[in-house]
């Protein structure tokens, strides 16, 4: 079937269109040339004053794994105010702050999101992440790979191997866990909380490994690299939410010799002590260093007020954080010699100086990093506020006037306390395509994905442009995934099941035998029944598996 | 006739995941690494491999059609038992969703006791691994791990080698409440655990001045369920001097009223060591035959464990009122489906509205179901996952034989495009 979408406006970044009227024809799920042959257009959408962009992508959202069911799990009140009927083409489910995995795809869609990842897939849970991802309909997903608080990688350091054998490691747990990326929580932190230490700072050793969160840094980004992985390392800091952090934060910028790395929700790792409540903004100076330091890319983590549950593996942080969990319940988990979680439930007060001063700080992020392809839009769902907040963050960026009314109604001390009024930058649609979707697939690494080029999969969605932002981005009117029509007036017509993205990184096969012994004589699985096989993905009928090419390899 | 090695069980819980079945034609027999548990469930004998309606054996497609009739114009059915796997339980979830009815699994009032403590106040827990390399000191409540998980002692507690116990045989196992049925808990090196013995009727008492010893709240009380206050403050001085102190209960076996709160008891002298400063975790011992898998899976699918009544067209979650036995008995439901994969003798509640079952081969009735339907059994007659009982693994089950049976999941999405 050839469809075409007529005349609508088009912003496409990877290609360098910028606003322009253009028709986009999808044959076979495809975006494909216009037909020279006279072959007749089987269905036609007249987009004319329509935007049209690619499929959004959430490049770090906690959308499957352990902890995310822990957080569903542990607030049934959260659910009970915001149920999801079924309908004659939806599953029924739950939704607000950490949705069923129904409802999370289904609303995904809905705002023109197209893809989701995972950023925190232990390897040891990482089944369970790929099972709760495989029920989330529409969205094509992936995970980055947990590790560096992992005893065999610290064993592994502290026996000073080469970075060879690291190497080979990392990319076989990065198979055996079918991820497309790897991601480091507190560096060390999650295995030295399992020693009793409660912080850990860059430089600080692991009691019992005498290794520091900054060799751990450098040894995975190094990997990483050496690996020919796209996505960076994918890094959650030391020192999250500790004030001062700003300094950590810098420190670690500057101390991965010049290693691509991506610095996750960089908001929670950018605050100060400075004023008369010992807590300050610190984005100048990270969106400085960020603008300064090219290997570097972040995603903001941005909070909006509001109940939300934090779920991190970072359970060292979220265990020091358990005082301001509302309601008061959380839980912490040390996990099986390979990392751990911890889940708090926040409710974000403008009225609260602290949360007041933190949603500032983001947007002063957002609005300070000068490269668009280099910071990206998130909430770390749940963690800052839920996904479906993302059309409200959106008018905060594309709007000043609303922005400067939402400033006036917050803690007036973080009135004071942030430049954010003095900022006059409106972000523009082709900024908001390319942290959205081109910036977010170039930096994952998804080939054909995140952008409206023939050959590319027809990913796209279209909104009518609205002067209120928020109004225009919570509702397209046309989601098409995979060339194929999903939404309709923001609402799910038809469920289709996306695919998983991955990588297949060479590793030298001898590593399995150091591998097989650590696995016999201390953890709790057999190496054989630990690696994930593709049919476990693919045999229910819905999934697949989409391999990318590593760098220098397209 | 082969023999398969590394094979995982999803019958004991642990995730004993290094038997190895020697298999003819569809006879199975556990060749190493069998328990008491796991080898029965193993090698139990295909005997049903025919369908049944009305008791009168028939197709498989006349007994989906049959089960759909019965689901059908139903106003509020209930899908009891819930034990299979990942898949299984997908399905289960779907025609749930389609029918309106309850989810209920069939051991959800034992896990309510966690899943109260937990929806309250939360808690700090550990997994097998940690257990393995790091627990020095094993605090035991109300329960009796080998006889839950025969190799649970061997396994995780007396491995030869772990990162951070230098010599495994000087880990402390205390007991306190029952005693242990046998001598797994006792060290390689001969030790025995201590056993401090109460009533179980006693053990909210017990623990709670546990609690008040830890916080250091003044007892005038010089014993407590027959325990004197000096043992229960050695406990005290031990968990807290520990390196990494283990807490475990087993909240199936904690069978008296309002036992959530022992268990939120002990959930808050596990947190509040950490609190005064040490690290200490708490280890849930439930969940076997698909317990875990059903919450897990309804958690993800609902965002409430397996009690859900999705009769409003939505899930809904209560913990009291969506109990099999008590719709049943008041007369609230007007349909049951009973699945249950793993354990034959795990049937049905006797009850006279029209029932159906989908069930492991070998299943006794008092009263023949309407429809009965013999399901492979996940792990042997097909492959799927199943949850550990520290909820974080999930286990990749094999299949072992061709027994020709279909899979629960195979099943229920026939009825449900039946219906």
């Amino acid at each position: 079937m050839l469809i075409k979408l007529t005349g609508g406006t088009v912003y496409d970044p990877a290609s360098g269109i910028d606003g322009q009227q253009q028709d986009i024809y999808i044959q076979d799920g495809r975006i494909v040339d216009a037909p020279t042959d006279g072959k007749p257009v089987d269905q036609e959408y007249d987009l004319r004053g329509k935007v049209v962009m690619s499929g959004a992508i959430d490049m770090h959202t906690h959308i499957g794994g352990g902890k995310g069911n822990i957080a569903r799990t542990l607030l049934p009140e959260d659910h009970r105010m915001d149920p999801v009927a079924r309908t004659s083409v939806t599953r029924s489910g739950n939704g607000h702050a950490m949705p069923s995995t129904y409802v999370a795809g289904y609303r995904y869609a809905e705002m023109g999101y197209t893809a989701g990842f995972e950023p925190a897939v232990l390897p040891i849970n990482a089944r369970q992440a790929h099972m709760e991802m495989g029920d989330m309909p529409i969205l094509d997903k992936g995970g980055y790979v947990l590790m560096g608080s992992d005893d065999y990688l610290l064993r592994m350091m502290t026996a000073k191997k080469d970075q060879k054998a690291i190497n080979d490691y990392v990319a076989w747990t990065l198979n055996a866990a079918k991820g497309i990326g790897i991601k480091v929580v507190n560096a060390g932190g999650i295995n030295a909380f399992k020693f009793n230490q409660r912080k850990l700072d860059l430089d600080e050793q692991n009691v019992h490994y005498e290794v520091t969160p900054r060799q751990i840094l450098q040894t995975l980004a190094r990997a990483v690299k050496e690996i020919g992985l796209t996505h960076p390392l994918h890094v959650h800091g030391c020192n999250l939410g500790v004030p001062g952090n700003v300094d950590t934060t810098l420190n670690t910028i500057q101390g991965v010799e010049g290693l691509p790395m991506h610095l996750t929700h960089i908001q929670f790792h950018s605050y100060g002590t400075e004023g008369d409540f010992k807590f300050s903004s610190g984005a100048a100076q990270i969106a400085e260093a960020i603008n300064k330091t090219p290997n570097i890319t972040a995603d903001v983590g941005q909070i909006l007020f509001g109940q939300t549950v934090t779920a991190s593996g970072d359970n060292m942080r979220q265990h020091a954080n358990h005082k301001y969990a509302s309601p008061n319940k959380w839980v912490c988990m040390d996990i099986e010699c390979d990392a751990g979680c911890g889940v708090v439930p926040f409710k974000y007060k403008d009225q609260n100086f602290v949360n007041a001063l933190q949603w500032a700080i983001g947007l002063e992020i957002f609005l300070l990093v000068d490269d668009p392809w280099r910071i990206f839009l998130t909430t770390d769902h749940p963690n800052g506020a839920p996904f479906t907040s993302y059309p409200h963050l959106i008018r905060l960026l594309m709007d000043r006037s609303f922005r400067n009314d939402m400033l006036a109604t917050i803690h007036p001390e973080a009135q004071k306390m942030t430049t954010l009024a003095s900022i006059e930058r409106e972000y523009t649609f082709n900024e908001i395509a390319i942290m959205t979707r081109a910036g977010a697939a170039r930096i994952i690494g998804l080939k054909d994905r995140g952008a409206l080029a023939p050959g590319n999969w027809a990913d796209i969605t279209v909104y009518t442009e609205n002067a209120d932002r928020q109004a225009m981005f919570t509702k397209p009117d046309f989601v098409f995934k995979d060339g194929e029509l999903v939404v309709k007036d923001g609402e799910v017509v038809k469920v289709t099941w996306g695919t998983t993205h991955i990588v297949k990184p060479d590793y030298d096969l001898s590593v399995e035998k150091d591998l097989q012994a650590y696995f016999d004589k201390y953890l709790t699985m057999k190496l054989g029944n630990f690696k994930i096989s593709d049919d476990e993905i693919t045999e229910d009928g819905r999934g697949s598996l989409t391999t990318h090419p590593l760098r220098g390899a397209a | 006739m082969t023999e398969i090695t590394e094979i995982p069980s999803p019958f004991c819980g642990i995730g004993t995941d290094d038997l190895s079945i020697r298999v003819d034609g569809v006879a199975l027999k556990v060749t190493a690494n069998g328990c008491a548990v796991n080898t029965p469930a193993f090698e139990q004998a295909i005997t049903d491999t025919q369908p049944r309606v009305a008791g009168q054996a028939t197709s498989l497609e006349t007994a989906v059609a049959k089960a759909a009739e019965l689901m059908r114009n139903t106003r509020q059915p209930v899908i009891g038992g819930c034990s299979t796997d990942v898949n299984g339980m997908r399905a289960l979830l779907a025609v749930a969703d389609k029918t309106g009815a309850v989810v209920d699994n069939i051991n959800f009032n034992a896990a309510r006791r966690n899943l109260l403590a937990l929806q309250d106040s939360g808690w700090m827990n550990t997994t097998l691994a940690e257990l393995k390399n790091r627990c020095d000191v094993l605090l035991v409540v109300g329960c009796d791990p080998e006889a839950f998980a025969p190799r649970f002692f061997e396994r995780y507690l007396w491995n030869d080698e772990a990162m951070f116990i230098n010599d495994t045989a000087s880990r402390e196992i205390i007991y306190l409440g029952k005693a242990p049925s046998g001598n797994a808990s006792t060290s390689p090196s001969g030790r025995k655990a201590a056993v401090l013995p109460c009533a179980d009727a006693d053990l909210p008492e017990v623990t709670a001045v546990l609690s008040a010893l830890l916080k250091g709240r003044p007892l005038q009380a010089q014993s407590v369920g027959g325990i004197a206050l000096a043992g229960l403050q050695a406990i005290v001085d031990k968990l807290k001097a520990a390196q990494y102190g283990v807490v475990i209960w087993g909240a199936g076996a904690l069978a008296f009223d309002q036992a959530e709160l022992t268990v939120q008891t002990l959930c808050n002298i596990v947190r509040d060591v950490n609190l005064q400063g040490n690290r200490c975790s708490g280890f849930p011992l439930g969940g076997k035959e698909g317990d875990q898998t059903a919450n897990q899976v309804c958690g993800w699918t609902t965002g409430y464990p397996a009690r859900v009544n999705f009769a409003r067209g939505y899930p809904e979650y209560d913990p009291y009122l969506y109990d099999t036995q008590a719709m049943l008995k008041n007369g609230e439901a007007d349909a049951l489906m009973w699945v249950q994969t793993f354990n034959t003798g795990a049937v049905p509640p006797a009850t006279a509205l029209p029932t159906i079952v989908i069930g492991r081969s070998g299943m006794k009735f008092d009263k023949e179901p309407d429809v009965f339907i013999p399901v492979g059994t996940p792990g042997i007659d097909h492959a799927g996952h199943a949850f550990r009982l520290d909820n974080v693994v999930a286990i990749r089950l094999k299949k072992l034989r061709d027994s020709g049976l279909p899979s629960t999941a195979e099943v229920l999405a026939a009825i449900e495009q039946a219906l």
